[in-house]
């Protein structure tokens, strides 16, 4: 997996291969039973509440804490939805009018799917501090490990 | 530390003189001097780059005799690095998932045909 998250620009992405066909991708990203079974973090349970997927219809999905606290995501397609891509607004239940774009594209050659995740946010800062907002979970859990990585990534010129 | 202080921080680890910058750091505190002698730049260049790292507080620096010294700031360092590995985490994790489910669903394409 590769992730660019160049600084000053508003964008992240992300590259992954994945041992089989797109049209299989396409399934576990757009049927609700299969979605819920892999996206998020370990530590939150996932309830897919509504896939529209057509152009223009609503998706709502929401993670469940262990505290049973719930995060809401919800957007829209944009474009119709295909094996080849995926185009749809994200906007955190909280935080109404920060929405940000993300195009989905799938690459099939000789049964490997490359997929590539391009992210846009509104502005840098929604960029640096939206996901990182939407990533705290695990961040106490990995400070024992920064010590090392700093130095590291000190290390790397 | 505060969002925009963060994508300051990105910026300046940018350059590959000033991440050269802080591997050095990681060894002890340096004058510009100390600093400049590895590079093909000139001492007011490395100090502009120090100004840099100073302002979005990956270094500090001090007076000894008339030299000024650097000193590595690990804190934002430290905070760029964990914002990263969350957002790696997140879809790695979630990948690492889909790996297995598209393994299951590869199966059950073999059963039926």
């Amino acid at each position: 997996m590769k992730v660019i998250a160049e600084p000053g620009l508003p964008q992240v992405i992300i590259t992954r291969e994945f041992a089989a066909p797109r049209e299989l991708l396409f399934r576990a990203y757009t049927e609700p039973e299969l979605l819920a079974r892999w996206l998020g973090p370990d530590s939150l349970t996932l309830t897919v509440n509504q896939l529209d997927v057509r152009h223009g219809g609503r998706w709502r999905w929401t993670h469940y804490d262990a505290d049973g606290k719930a995060y809401v995501f919800h957007g829209l397609y944009h474009g119709t939805p295909s094996p080849e891509r995926i185009v749809q607004t994200y906007e955190f239940g909280e935080r109404p009018g920060h929405v940000y774009l993300n195009t989905i594209t799938f690459e099939e050659h000789d049964g490997t799917t490359t997929l590539r995740q391009n992210t846009v946010f509104q502005t840098v800062e929604e960029r640096d501090g939206y996901v990182r907002a939407d990533m705290e979970t695990g961040i106490r859990a990995s400070m024992a490990k920064l010590d090392d990585l700093v130095t590291r990534l000190a290390k790397e010129a | 530390m505060a969002v925009d202080q963060l994508s300051e921080v990105f910026s300046a680890l940018a350059d590959p003189t000033r991440r050269a910058i802080l591997r050095r750091l990681t060894d002890g505190d340096a004058t510009v001097a100390e600093l400049a002698a590895p590079f093909s730049v000139s001492q007011p260049a490395i100090s502009r780059h120090l100004k840099v790292l100073e302002q979005v507080g990956l270094i500090s620096r001090s007076r000894r005799a008339t030299a000024r010294l650097s000193h590595l700031e690990a804190e934002p360092l430290r905070e760029a690095v964990g914002w990263l590995m969350d957002y790696r985490a997140y879809w790695s994790a979630s990948y690492h998932r889909l790996d297995g489910l598209l393994d299951g669903l590869l199966d059950e394409l073999k059963d039926e045909s």
